[in-house]
């Protein structure tokens, strides 16, 4: 049966390159059935309470997501590639104090916000040389450098704080850049897009699913893997410190306990916006939906003067009801 | 010559299993008979997994009728089929490296004390009494991990056992197995044959199909074709069936033009793995790596693209000496592997086929590093299209395609990174016939326009069939390098098992 006999030889058969449309594929999406609960809970809020409907109250709410989902995009990143970093809110901590170090020591906002930057990246770098090259798995080594970071902030401080920034610092967590919209606003939709872009159109975005689906098979097919989940623990660190940055000049002040538990609600945001905890799956959109959907929830809440221990259970049951829900349909189709 | 059938044990018909895209079981039918072997036979994508997991609970038919004793059942689940007494010995069957042999026989099913605790002496006596009963010197109490992958098929095969089967499914039970692990096989399925247990056998080999099946069932493309006894065939009537033509000639012709040296290896060293490995590979070439499982073919190559390091040698391709210390600076030098394992090393399963192939190129499908998803398809399309792939479409996951389908998505990720090398191990294991071929013709269609080829197997025809040259490895050590008129099967199996010629005479 050889092939090269001409008259034996098989006509090639032509393959689709896709079955369906993309459109189809976006209506059937998980983003899609987040996006449908996210404008729900807008349509419940706005009946809910008189003050929910108005741009300012709208604006302020924003402040609840932009600054985890700042870090969400690359932990959604770190994530698809199956690692995790739950250090983010101790870098935070870490980050925000050598802030106020620098300017005890005199720096101007731009080296303040230089070392809040720095220190992100640096804690990443830790996290990182520790995950490649010593091969510890990431969850246990952030949940010690969680301690580590915080911890050191502890030490600095005590149950003192930094107070006293200068004026130019709070431009990026009180700033606005017209009428109601806040700098961080723009810091997030500018890094939805850059994050966006970056997993869904570029080689690395490609190496960061293949990686999370197959590390072996990454590895055979010539991806530099230690490299790539190096530069995600990197851009995890550096997204931190922004984050810092933007926290730190909200609040004016420094302490050793901000941000805290902040990892929980980030891997959250991560999950609830589709991408699998186990790596190789998930998409930008779906964690810039799942942001603005728990933005939504905790401010229509708070506008109900439901305390914050309420809400976090409310956070916590709708996670779950979220990824339940589409499995249990499922189930029910089955049977 | 009908012999009054009785009713046979398991009935399938008219069974219709479909997926997104395919229809992978199209009306098939199936019958087992009691104290019987039947053989069924398909290539890969036939639809023979399918059926398995049909069989078993794991997937439940959309049309179609399953009868034990002529009684239509439904297996849910997999526990209903075992509870109906149907199990099957997979092709990767799964067990439990952290547990004892005797646990992983009774999980799910150990026997208890009147507590409800796991009764651990009985356990053992019952474990090794099954052991013993198909004669295997196993310890009960041993580590799964520590035991050989034979063995750990005759863990398999008790663990079967243990829920006191009908029917006993074995899928390509021998594919990991030495020549006298096979044999011990065939006497087991005689013995369970004795016990009147029905037994499904599925596998690619025609020489154990004719040495141990009664009955065969063939299907083709999701269909079935035909089905009989085995002593009213032939190996040609049955290859016939399963591809729709006629088989002929396995191997492709080819008049190799060998030209100039393309990579030399010299004293190649691992710590523990290889010794002195050295040779030369030149343009347009197929060499052939035989031995033995364990020769240290596969290290040997693993360390060639900078999987491993090796502790000296020198490659050199051309005039140049290459310092390769990754896989990625292995393909920028024009060398690649296409590994074993499928599955693990080769496929990324889960997704989709365009973006499988374009893995290792992508930074010639790309701009600046932004993907080009256009260029991506042509590029999948022109090298799926040459070795001949099936599929719905591009978009589809490798993993929804059958064994033979997914190495021809591996080779066309490899060669579409346009290398000067390639090293391909095992390139044909575990697929069916026509993706052989396809992969057969493929190979010397690559040597003929100039692209060198190192081919790791370990199936004599194979090696035969394609090399032109074959250097024999034995326990990490070059045995012995063959051409021409001094390459036969006996030549190879002697330098392979190191056995002298005035032994063998």
């Amino acid at each position: 049966m050889s092939l090269a006999d001409p008259d034996m030889a098989p006509v090639p058969r032509n393959i689709p390159d896709r079955l369906g449309t993309p459109a189809a594929k976006i209506l059937k999406s998980w983003e899609a059935l987040l996006l449908l609960v996210a404008v729900a809970v807008f349509i419940l809020n706005s009946f809910a309470s008189p003050y929910f409907l108005d741009a300012w109250s709208l604006s302020d709410a924003t402040f609840n997501f932009t600054e985890k989902a700042m870090i969400a995009f690359a932990m959604a990143l770190l994530i698809i590639s199956g690692e995790i970093d739950l250090s983010v809110a101790s870098i935070i901590a870490l980050a925000s104090t050598a802030m106020g170090l620098v300017m005890e020591a005199g720096g101007g906002t731009g080296l303040i916000v230089a070392a809040g930057l720095a220190t992100g990246l640096l804690c990443g770098a830790f996290n990182g040389v520790l995950v490649t090259r010593l091969g510890l798995p990431s969850i246990v080594v952030t949940i010690g450098t969680m301690s580590l970071f915080r911890g050191l902030s502890y030490i600095v401080l005590g149950d003192g704080a930094f107070r006293g920034y200068p004026a130019g610092l709070a431009w990026f967590g009180q700033g606005y850049v017209f009428w109601v919209i806040t700098v961080e606003m723009v810091i997030f939709v500018l890094l939805a897009l850059a994050f966006g872009v970056l997993l869904h159109k570029t080689n690395f975005g490609r190496q960061v699913y293949a990686i999370g689906n197959n590390p072996t098979a990454a590895l055979f097919s010539g991806i530099r893997v230690a490299r790539v989940k190096m530069i995600l623990f990197l851009m995890t660190g550096l997204m931190s410190g922004l984050a810092a940055v933007c926290l730190t000049s909200r609040l004016g002040s420094t302490r050793p306990s901000i941000a805290s538990g902040m990892e929980l609600e980030v891997v959250t945001m991560v999950v609830l916006g589709g991408v699998s905890i186990l790596g190789g799956s998930g998409s930008i959109p779906g964690v810039v939906i799942a942001a603005v959907l728990m933005g939504l929830v905790t401010f229509g809440l708070g506008l109900l003067n439901v305390p914050g221990i309420v809400m976090s259970i409310f956070i916590g049951c709708m996670l779950i009801g979220v990824i339940a829900v589409p499995r249990l349909a499922a189930k029910l189709r089955r049977a | 010559m009908a012999e009054a059938s009785p009713v046979p044990v398991l009935e399938l018909s008219g069974i219709v299993k479909t997926f997104p895209g395919t229809r992978a079981l199209d009306g098939v039918r199936l019958e087992l008979h009691a104290g019987e072997v039947t053989a069924l036979i398909g290539e890969n994508g036939a639809g023979k997994s399918t059926v398995v997991k049909c069989l078993t609970g794991i997937y439940q038919p959309d049309e179609g009728e399953i009868r034990l004793d002529g009684t239509p059942v439904r297996f849910d689940t997999p526990q209903a089929a075992a509870a109906a007494g149907v199990t099957a010995i997979h092709q990767e069957t799964v067990l439990f490296d952290d547990l004892t042999v005797a646990e992983n026989i009774f999980l799910g099913h150990a026997p208890k004390t009147r507590f409800g605790l796991i009764d651990r002496a009985a356990m053992r006596r019952r474990a090794a009494a099954i052991l013993k009963g198909i004669g295997a010197e196993i310890d009960p109490d041993v580590l799964l991990k520590d035991l050989g992958i034979a063995s750990k098929h005759l863990v398999a095969i008790s663990r079967a056992l243990s829920i006191d089967a009908r029917v006993v499914i074995m899928d390509e039970p021998t594919a990991a197995l030495s020549h006298k692990e096979i044999e011990e096989l065939y006497e087991l399925v005689e013995e369970l044959k004795r016990q009147g247990k029905a037994i499904l056998f599925i596998s690619h080999k025609f020489d154990e199909i004719f040495r141990i099946a009664d009955r065969y069932t063939v299907f083709r493309d999701g269909q079935f074709v035909g089905q009989g006894h085995m002593y009213d065939t032939t190996e040609a009537d049955l290859v016939r069936m399963m591809v729709g033509r006629s088989v002929e000639q396995i191997f492709p012709k080819r008049a190799p033009r060998i030209g100039e040296e393309v990579l030399r290896v010299a004293g190649y060293c691992h710590p523990t793995e290889f010794e002195d490995i050295g040779f030369g590979l030149r343009k347009g070439e197929i060499l052939g790596f035989y031995g033995l499982v364990g020769a240290g073919r596969s290290e040997f190559m693993q360390a060639l693209i900078g999987l491993t390091r090796p502790s000296k040698g020198v490659v050199k391709m051309g005039d140049k000496v290459l310092a390769i210390r990754s896989p990625a600076e292995a393909i920028e030098a024009g060398i690649v592997y296409v590994p074993e394992d499928r599955g693990r090393q080769g496929a990324i399963t889960q997704l989709p086929i365009f973006q499988n192939v374009t893995l290792p190129s992508l930074g010639r499908t790309s701009r600046n590093g932004f993907l080009r998803m256009a260029e991506e398809f042509k590029l999948a399309r022109e090298y799926t299209q040459r070795l001949d792939l099936r599929a719905a479409s591009l978009d589809t996951p490798v993993g929804a395609l059958s064994g033979g389908n997914q190495q021809k998505v591996v080779i066309a990720k490899w060669l579409a990174t346009k290398p000067r090398v390639i090293i391909l191990d095992e390139p044909t294991k575990g697929i069916d016939i026509g993706s052989k071929a396809a992969v057969h013709d493929f190979m010397s269609e690559l040597a003929a326009e100039g692209l060198s080829v190192i081919m790791v197997s370990s199936e004599i025809p194979e090696i035969l069939g394609m090399s032109d040259r074959v250097i024999v490895m034995r326990e990490g050590r070059i045995a012995a390098e063959l051409a021409g008129e001094a390459l036969s099967p006996e030549t190879l199996v002697r330098h392979a098992a190191g056995i002298s010629a005035a032994e063998a005479a």
